[in-house]
């Protein structure tokens, strides 16, 4: 199998006309989405837009929801009904948490399986082999914080494989780690892919993650775009999706989103303050930096305003 | 030296105290250790404060204290929870408010009938010597439904524990799991308030959980812990209490408080964390350097 669309066959997802809504602020706007068995598809957008919602819809987790996803072409109507492998941002666990790395994975098994207290030998066992698949075998007995970016990252995964899913769901993986991390895990997730798995991502990293996706969807409250990014990586089509100022620079076949005016965020933040020349550096295409607020939104740190499911709770755009 | 601890096991009222004081100390390890993991401690602190309201309505209405109280506990909880799920509340103040309120019913109530005030007194610092059987039973009872409970449902209340955003998509019923605890909980502290009182209720939750948490890295073997130290706590804080005459609640707590230095003073010098440096770090890019 390989991760192109398989023609004839039916999506292993689909969205019918999908709404959405926390409180009055509606997130996702009648959503009509495929997609095909054997994807890798990254879903962009800017904060709040809909991005994490889109992904808990296709396990049954919002709330308030109009409109049908069918997963393998059966409806989702709980977290019980679909066969899906969920894997959390790594920034919203409790590292300091007493678990060991075999408890955590065999966690996805529990929502079968639960009434008996203890682990049996057949957990650890399946435990231990999803791990050792992963790479990260006789890591078992490790307390969680005792593991590197990428081996937290594999856990994770492990916990979501673990049931053996038809469907993999990955919530901003690479927010929050390093370079190498996102790397190791961008070519996990690639292998994986290779094998036959489904995988769909968000993320808010156009450079450095969505552009090598074969396939990436423009979210903002509805699907403004969908393809390779190679052909919807177009100004026209990202200025839609971000409601920003953004050029598209193509060289080598590679292909870098900018900010249209640098110049005019650079002078507004040396204005207020010096040496935060870096501050803009992983905020490609993110809107609002250079909308409102120029004095006071200059945190150096790039995961700060990383879209988190929380605050897309929180405070949905209006 | 043998005598000193036979000794005042002739006496009825001693021999019903340790044992109510052990099954607390047991039973208040055992939740405990969920609420210092969900970083729920000030909802233990907030819960006994709203008990004690509920305690007085019931004892005003003339209904039983453990059903009135336990009630009024159990609703507490769940109007915390709906509370704290509203934008711009936060939980700490959601406990503030609802608890609060609580304690001032009961308050409000005493102060108009200054017919019962002795009970009271009973109810805020703990009253080992007015155990009753009745008492003996309740505990002994919740202690076994806690127990039970924790073992039927300890899957679901670890995953929901360590993440409960993410358990409900991997089919765990997170609602009913926090629902079934907030009553667990609310029992708990029913069944504790006529021991340590109150206000002291709070430290028998977390100081054991918190000195097991020092002592390991298993979630597992911290319940079990958590549970011994609570009735080793409760049982020689029970014959400290008579051997110097001072309040039972606070005698447990102390012990406690005590075990809880001798710990982490051992943990720092071995060494394992240095506890006067900052909190470790969080990010991925500092953990890696523990890569292999």
């Amino acid at each position: 199998m390989t991760h192109a669309a398989r023609a004839g066959e039916p999506p292993l997802v689909r969205f019918a006309a999908v709404s959405c809504s926390y409180g009055r602020a509606t997130v996702l706007d009648s959503v009509d989405l495929e997609i095909p068995r054997g994807a890798l598809v990254g879903v962009v957008g800017p904060s709040g837009a809909g991005k994490t919602t889109l992904l808990r819809a296709i396990v049954g987790g919002v709330p308030r929801m109009r409109g049908v996803v069918t997963v393998d072409g059966r409806p989702v109507t709980g977290p019980r009904s679909a066969r899906v492998g969920w894997v959390p941002q790594l920034e919203t666990v409790d590292w300091d948490f007493p678990a060991t790395v075999r408890e955590v994975v065999c966690m996805g098994r529990w929502g079968r399986a639960p009434w008996r207290a203890w682990m049996t030998r057949e957990d650890r066992a399946a435990a231990d082999a999803v791990l050792d698949r992963l790479g990260v075998g006789g890591l078992g007995d490790r307390q969680i914080r005792q593991l590197s970016g990428g081996q937290q990252q594999r856990v994770f995964l492990a916990r979501a494989l673990i049931s053996d899913p038809v469907l993999l769901l990955l919530d901003e993986p690479t927010s929050g780690v390093d370079i190498r991390t996102r790397d190791e895990v961008l070519h996990l997730l690639a292998d994986l892919n290779r094998t036959g798995m489904t995988i769909v991502m968000t993320t808010h990293e156009l450079n450095s993650v969505a552009a090598h996706l074969p396939w990436v969807v423009c979210v903002n409250r509805r699907i403004v775009a969908e393809g390779d990014p190679e052909r919807i990586f177009t100004a026209e089509i990202l200025n839609a999706t971000y409601e920003a100022d953004l050029r598209i620079v193509r060289q080598d076949g590679a292909i870098l989103v900018a900010d249209a005016a640098p110049h005019r965020l650079r002078s507004a933040l040396r204005h207020s303050h010096d040496g935060y020349e870096h501050a803009h550096h992983e905020h490609e295409g993110d809107p609002h930096i250079h909308d409102h607020d120029h004095a006071h939104r200059h945190e150096p740190v790039p995961h700060a305003h990383a879209d988190g499911s929380v605050h897309v709770h929180e405070e949905p755009r209006s | 030296m043998i005598e000193a601890f036979t000794e005042p096991l002739r006496y009825e009222f001693f021999r019903m105290g340790l044992a109510v004081s052990i099954l607390v100390g047991l039973l208040c390890g055992l939740i405990g250790v969920y609420v210092v993991l969900r970083r729920m401690s000030y909802i233990g602190h907030g819960l006994s404060h709203a008990v004690f309201g509920g305690a007085v309505v019931a004892y005003v209405a003339s209904v039983d204290f453990y059903l009135g109280a336990g009630a009024w506990g159990f609703f507490s909880a769940l109007i915390i929870n709906a509370v704290a799920r509203r934008r711009r509340i936060g939980a700490d103040a959601a406990i503030g408010i609802v608890t609060t309120a609580s304690f001032a019913v009961g308050v409000a109530l005493i102060s108009r009938t200054r017919s019962f005030t002795t009970n009271f007194e009973a109810a805020l610092f703990g009253n080992i010597l007015g155990v009753t059987p009745l008492d003996l039973g309740v505990v002994t009872g919740v202690t076994l439904l806690v127990a039970a409970f924790i073992l039927l449902f300890y899957k679901r209340l670890l995953f929901v524990t360590f993440d409960p955003e993410v358990a409900p998509i991997f089919g765990i019923r997170a609602g009913l799991v926090d629902s079934l605890f907030a009553l667990a909980l609310a029992a708990t502290i029913v069944a504790s308030i006529n021991v340590v009182g109150v206000t002291l209720i709070a430290a028998t939750l977390i100081i054991p959980a918190t000195t097991a948490r020092l002592m390991t890295e298993s979630f597992g073997r911290m319940l079990v812990l958590s549970a011994f130290l609570g009735a080793f706590s409760g049982g020689l804080g029970i014959y400290l209490s008579y051997w110097l005459d001072i309040s039972s609640g606070a005698t447990i707590v102390l012990l406690e408080s005590a075990i809880f230095v001798l710990v982490f003073v051992v943990d720092a010098l071995l060494g394992r964390r240095n506890v006067w440096a900052p909190a470790p770090p969080t990010r991925r890019s500092e953990t890696a350097a523990y890569d292999d």
